[in-house]
């Protein structure tokens, strides 16, 4: 199991170190670094140091590196460190070095409370939280005061019952019940525009503010869209099964309660398309660009937040364009060619197009580059899901409830 | 209002000013300075000097101050044993507090102190906590055993904690079983003897899988990676875990996920292939593993890698995924590479124009690893899917047209693979390859451009002009190049002897007298000896038909793949290797190893793809092929595999290796002379005679005989004497019904034998007499008559004399079969005092008719994979598992007759020592 855990910054310095067993000198960290610097953004997850395995993801700018000392489930160690960065963004907004600088002692009270001896030990925020009280000025003013400590004395009554996700004595004065139903498109459109691949990757976020202990049911109009769902902890599995409805014991506050994944075997509506343009050698050292984006298939509904990201092949100098619309911007170092359109209001299209000056001479065969193209649909939910009916049982209040849909792009690529 | 605060210093020095206020008076003082002092040790800086002040803070009501001590206590006391005795009083204090987070606190940390003395105090309060009241305590207290067992093992097992925590895996509350479980799965694996010291059996499993549905995600791993270490009695108990097991799929975490495709992984193989359960399952597989691709790079990668395992296994779980696969461009290195590997995998005859459409996407890529990588993945489909070499090698082509230096090395180095596998098919793109001869600075392409000259050399007219170009930077060329430069200008010889007389021999010189390679030399001095002895013979040396490349793509071995299947998840399954081979620490006997499924029906020819070598292993085999590549199908009287054979047994098994290199060229014919008469006369063994019948029993005649195959005939070899006074007259011989219908074949042609003298014959037999099981099975009952009297004598018949010559199996076919023949049939015998490589116990075998279908290497072992047909068409299947360096080697076989093993292995060992 996980032995010990160090936060390295970008600049290969370990700032934090955590062991939950033997101290393991941080000297550890070297093939890590050593990794890092052979290709600083593709360090694989999995290292093999003589004595030690050192797991890392890389998240929020800073790597989080455990190390392991015997055999042991990489994705157990992946996900934990995942959810370490979860609780960091859960108590203090964000997981950046200043901001686990800044609350040292915090951040060591958790990894101890999450671990131990290598084993999870509490890892739902409602039980860290009970556990361990997220810091705001407030509090640390009334706990000068007043002597109190923002570490609980009780044991967190959650943590043994079956609903361990829940914290008990939950009240509300405006009870609240949110969904969000988010979409991501993730597509690779080839060159002639046709469709290589497509996939959706949807996710029923929850932000549940009931009090006592509301037992809920999500009904879905079209639940046969799915066919591959994996979900919270607290959805009673047998009951999906068996009518398709998702029952369950709702977490306090924020959580993801189910993810679905619409596969390549289903169609796919591609809610946008590019057509585009891109000669490098039109006259001497000019190349040309134009690029046209339109909605496509969106039942209605307006594309919003739309930006294109390209990355120019490397004898590309510098862009000279002009956009009807948005701004663009080009980093000649990166060779980032970034254009932000905002909304497509028809029957306007938008539509870049300029000169491109290229290194002279230089090989310019074989550089097809890719498009990223981000968007977002609000009201719509590409898939054609739909919530039916939101049912409460076990309390006596009447809840607020609502339903947002959304689709964004996901990894959405266009060759060019 | 932060934590930062805690790092600002004054003059007095930091240590000093922490030291005052630990020792305040004020308790948020006190609190506040030891804050400081963890900040301090959390950024690693050295605050071990404060151990009395902050140890003198452990006795408070403040649970915050109390942990944060505790914190400190744990980091430091290994350093400080003899002041950490000072806390002990103040843990033993607190496991018997009324508030249970206190007590498990306790508990917990004092687990984590690792100092002998503190150790003896914690069996005490440890035991109590095991059974308290709170389950809270119990889970902490069950983790603590593995702490402890980490520390001193002995005290464990003496103390009785294992049964303690045994007892706990029948707890009522699923936390603490899902601890248990941890930790008991922690000491298995940390446990000196490698022998698992607790073993799961039914009711256990049942409160497992119990406690599965009701404890947290984590704990859910744990009780899934116990469950698959557990080996169900019989299909239908492994049917019912299967089926609590899948909602498991459908679960966030990723690890919760991947741990039950291994339990149902290894649940499959107890089920019959054709029952519903496991198309079911095969359904219900896909969905899940396809979701892991879409979740953070880190988890798709170590998805990925077991995406890759489970596909070698079971290829009709993901085959209609193939989409899902296909790169995304900025996708992370390490996932982009893993991904490409799975989709060669997945390309079958129905998707290959979309892969191949991507693969040629992926060429004009940036990344040069990946662009080499998706260059060497078209040739790959093109060996892998017959039907679309033809776009392949066009797509190939078209690559090569971008002049794209690297894209231009691969794409040879694959045709050259190509050529191999489809030979005089696209001889034509030939003049396209030769354009780009100037461009190649690498020495793999460089190497396989001079191959496909020298292989077709009489289709390119300027051949030897190419070559010559070549020879100019001999020395500095890299090995293989050399080699292949070598063999290339010799072929071009025997192609075009008129015009390139010199340049051979300036090659034959480079090679044999400016060069310290010894390979180089003693290929040189063949080649030389060769041509200067028999050209003809050389020709039928050199130019011979290669064996074909059968399929490419570098599967895992199947007895490897079925231990990584049990690995799946872990770090084995990441790295592809054993944990016996990379992890330290872990006793060699614990390799996991499939369930077999018994009695139940055999599977359905899951279409397994042929052993093959990887990319590596291929280039080095084409360059050894003239000498060294083992006969596709040895026919025994051709010229050509006598020399082959035995020019390998020269130059692999003799035993000074280096003493055919030392002879002086021109002056060799004698030697080859030698070479040739050793080989011309492969002998299968005979082993030697024995007395059969000894002359008290015999009334005087004496015999003493053995058995051989010549020709393709067994043979019974006996030497009579005449040990009485008179002479003998009128033999004649019986042989009595026998297990493989062995009977003689004329009569016995001895005539007269006078006193003391003697006589040899050699009877030869055939085998589809009447047939009697004996016992053992290879005896042969004789009788032989003369003047005197009838004698009848027992023998036991070699196996190997029963071995037919065309006992090779094709590679698929062995692979079905292996798999096809239930594991009960399967037979281990360990041969003792081996000698010899692979290579040479190969060829001795050969030359006894059985034959070699693949040879691997795996993790320094070489593992012969060999075939074999009695006269009595019975099929055996061998696996030969040699360790150099180790005289032991591990014989395994297969066949449906099993009763056949242990003559066989007699024989098999009679002839490794022959």
């Amino acid at each position: 199991m996980i032995h010990s855990l160090f936060i390295i910054n970008p600049s290969g310095d370990v700032f934090l170190e955590k062991h939950w067993r033997s101290v393991i000198p941080r000297s550890v960290c070297d093939y890590y670094l050593e990794a890092q610097r052979a290709s600083p953004n593709d360090v694989p997850p999995v290292l093999a140091a003589p004595h030690h395995y050192l797991i890392s993801i890389h998240r929020g700018g800073v790597a989080l590196v455990a190390v392991c000392k015997q055999e042991v489930a990489p994705l157990f160690v992946i996900e934990f460190l995942h959810r370490v960065v979860d609780t960091f963004q859960d108590y203090f907004s964000d997981c950046t070095e200043t901001i686990i600088k800044e609350n040292y002692v915090v951040v060591y009270e958790l990894l101890d409370e999450m671990l131990d001896n290598g084993f999870p030990l509490a890892t739902e925020s409602n039980i860290l939280k009970e556990l361990i009280k997220p810091p705001n000025i407030l509090r640390t003013i009334a706990n000068t005061v007043t002597g109190k400590s923002n570490v609980s004395s009780t044991l967190p009554s959650g943590q043994l019952s079956n609903v361990p996700w829940r914290r008990s004595g939950v009240k509300y004065a405006n009870n609240e019940a949110y969904f969000d139903v988010v979409e991501e498109v993730d597509a690779i459109i080839d060159k002639s525009g046709a469709t290589v691949n497509a996939e959706i990757q949807g996710y029923i976020d929850c932000c549940i503010k009931l009090s006592g202990m509301p037992d809920l049911t999500l009904t879905f109009v079209n639940p046969r869209l799915f066919d591959d769902v994996s979900f919270h902890p607290c959805v009673r599995f047998k009951r999906w099964e068996a009518e398709r409805i998702l029952s369950f014991i709702p977490p306090d506050g924020n959580f993801r309660l189910m993810s679905y994944h619409i596969g390549s075997q289903s169609v796919v509506a591609i809610p946008i398309y590019v057509r585009h343009s891109l000669t490098l050698r039109s006259n001497g050292d000019q190349g040309r660009l134009d690029l046209t984006v339109g909605p496509k298939q969106t039942m209605g509904r307006t594309l919003e937040n739309v930006a294109l990201e390209i990355c120019m092949p490397k004898c590309v100098l510098n862009c000279c364009l002009t956009a009807n619309q948005g701004k663009y911007s080009y980093d000649p170092v990166s060779k980032m060619l970034l254009w932000d359109i905002g909304r497509i209001e028809l029957p306007k299209l938008p539509n870049i197009k300029g000169s491109v000056s290229v290194v002279s001479g230089a090989d310019t065969t074989g550089a097809s580059p890719s498009i990223n193209v981000h968007f977002t649909i609000p009201q719509l939910a590409v898939s054609g899901l739909r919530v039916s009916r939101l049912d409460m049982y076990g309390a006596k209040y009447k809840p607020f409830k609502g339903v947002k849909y959304v689709t964004k792009a996901g990894k959405f690529h266009v060759r060019m | 209002m932060t934590d930062s605060k805690y790092f600002t210093t004054t003059k007095k020095g930091e240590i000093f000013e922490l030291k005052s206020e630990l020792n305040s008076d004020k308790k948020e003082k006190k609190k506040e300075a030891v804050k400081k002092v963890i900040a301090s040790m959390t950024v690693g800086k050295d605050v071990s000097a404060l151990f009395p002040d902050v140890v003198n803070c452990m006795q408070t009501d403040n649970l915050e101050l109390k942990k944060l001590v505790y914190l400190y206590l744990m980091n430091y006391a290994k350093s400080q044993p003899d002041m950490a005795i000072m806390a002990v009083n103040t843990f033993v204090k607190d496991c018997e507090d009324s508030n249970p987070l206190i007590r498990a606190l306790a508990v917990r940390t004092m687990g984590c102190i690792r100092v002998d003395k503190i150790t003896e105090y914690l069996c005490e309060p440890l035991r109590k906590c095991l059974k308290d009241e709170d389950p809270y305590v119990r889970k902490t207290a069950a983790v603590c055993v593995a702490k402890l067992y980490d520390i001193s093992s002995s005290m464990v097992e003496d103390q009785g904690f294992l049964d303690q925590l045994k007892d706990l895996l029948s707890d009522s509350n699923p936390m603490v079983v899902a601890n248990a479980v941890a930790a008991l799965s922690e000491i298995n694996e940390a446990s000196v003897s490698g022998r698992p010291l607790v073993e799961m059996n039914a009711p256990t499993i049942n409160k497992l899988l119990t406690a599965l549905n009701e404890c947290t995600e984590w704990g859910q791993v744990f009780i899934l990676d116990a469950l698959s270490n557990y080996s169900p009695r019989d299909a239908r108990e492994a049917h019912s875990i299967c089926e609590r097991i899948t909602p498991r799929l459908a679960h966030a975490n990723a690890a919760v996920v991947l741990s039950a495709v291994k339990v149902l992984m290894k649940l499959m193989e107890m089920v019959s292939a054709d029952t519903e359960l496991v198309s079911t399952l095969s359904r219900k597989l896909a969905p899940p593993l396809v979701t892991l691709l879409s979740a953070e790079p880190e988890v798709q990668y170590v998805a990925l890698r077991n995406i890759n395992l489970v596909v070698q296994k079971r290829p009709d779980i993901l085959k209609h995924e193939m989409k899902v696969f296909f790169v995304k461009y900025n996708d992370p290195i390490y996932v982009k590479l893993e991904k490409l590997d799975i989709m060669i995998r997945l390309a079958s005859q129905a998707n290959i124009a979309q892969v191949l459409g991507e693969l040629k996407e992926y060429a004009t890529e940036v990344d040069v690893d990946f662009v080499r990588k998706a260059v060497r993945a078209i040739g790959r489909c093109a060996i892998k899917v017959e039907p679309s070499a033809e776009r392949c090698v066009s797509t190939l082509l078209e690559l090569i047209q971008t002049k794209v230096n690297y894209v231009v090395q691969e794409a040879i180095v694959v045709i050259k693979d190509i050529f191999r596998k489809y030979p005089n098919k696209y001889e034509s793109i030939i003049s396209t390859l030769c354009e780009n001869l100037d461009t190649l600075d690498e020495p793999e392409a460089r190497a396989s451009m001079v191959w496909i000259v020298g292989e077709y050399a009489e289709r390119i007219d300027n051949a030897d002009e190419l070559l010559d170009s070549f020879l100019e930077g001999f020395h500095d060329e890299n090995a293989q190049v050399q080699l292949q430069l070598l063999t290339a200008v010799v072929k071009l010889f025997l192609k075009r002897p008129a015009d390139t007389q010199e340049l051979v021999q300036h090659v034959l010189s480079l090679a044999t007298q400016d060069s310290d390679n010894p390979d180089l030399r003693d290929r040189g001095f063949i080649y030389w000896r060769l041509l200067s002895t028999d050209p003809a013979a050389a020709k039928e040396v050199v130019l011979a038909d290669k064996p074909l490349i059968s399929e490419e793509t570098d599967l895992l071995e199947p007895t490897l793949l079925d231990e990584l299947i049990c690995h799946i998840s872990s770090l084995a399954s990441v790295y592809h290797k054993p944990p016996t081979a990379f992890v330290e620490g872990r006793g060699a006997g614990v390799r996991k190893s499939l369930p077999s499924r018994g009695v139940v029906a055999e599977e359905t020819s899951t279409q397994q793809p042929t052993v093959i070598p990887n990319q590596e292993s291929l280039i080095g085999d084409l360059l050894s092929m003239d000498i060294g590549g083992p006969p596709p199908a040895p026919a025994p009287s051709s010229n050509v595999d006598l020399l082959a054979g035995g020019l390998d047994v020269l130059l692999g098994g003799g035993p000074e290796p280096g003493a055919s290199a030392a002879a002086v060229p021109g002056g060799a014919s004698g030697l080859l002379g030698d070479i040739f008469a050793v080989s011309a006369a492969p002998a299968s063994y005979v082993p030697p005679k024995q007395c059969w019948l000894p002359a008290d029993k015999g009334k005087g005649l004496e015999i003493w005989g053995t058995f051989s195959r010549q020709n393709g005939q067994p043979r019974m070899e006996m030497t009579f004497t005449n040990k009485a006074m008179q002479p003998m007259t009128g033999f004649a011989i019986q042989l009595n019904k026998n297990s493989f219908g062995v009977y003689p074949v004329g009569g016995l042609a001895v005539g007269a034998v006078g006193a003391g003298a003697g006589a040899e014959a050699a009877l030869p037999l055939a085998t589809h007499g009447p047939v009697q099981r004996m016992d053992p099975l290879n005896n042969l009952q004789v009788a032989i008559k003369n003047n005197i009297d009838v004698f009848y004598f027992a023998c036991l018949i070699p196996a190997h004399i029963l071995f037919t010559e065309d006992g090779q199996l094709d590679k698929r076919v062995f692979l079905t079969t292996w798999k096809e023949i239930p594991a009960a049939n399967e037979v281990q015998h360990t041969l003792s005092n081996v000698v010899g490589t692979a290579d040479s116990i190969a060829q001795k075998m050969t030359l006894n008719n059985i034959f070699t279908i693949a040879k691997r290497n795996v993790e320094g072992q070489d593992m012969l994979y060999q075939s074999l047909k009695l006269t009595n068409n019975i099929w055996v299947l061998l696996e030969l598992k040699l360790q150099p360096g180790n005289p032991e080697a591990t014989l395994s076989l297969k066949s449906r007759t099993v009763e056949v093993a242990t003559c066989i292995f007699q024989a098999y060992e009679a002839i490794i020592k022959s």
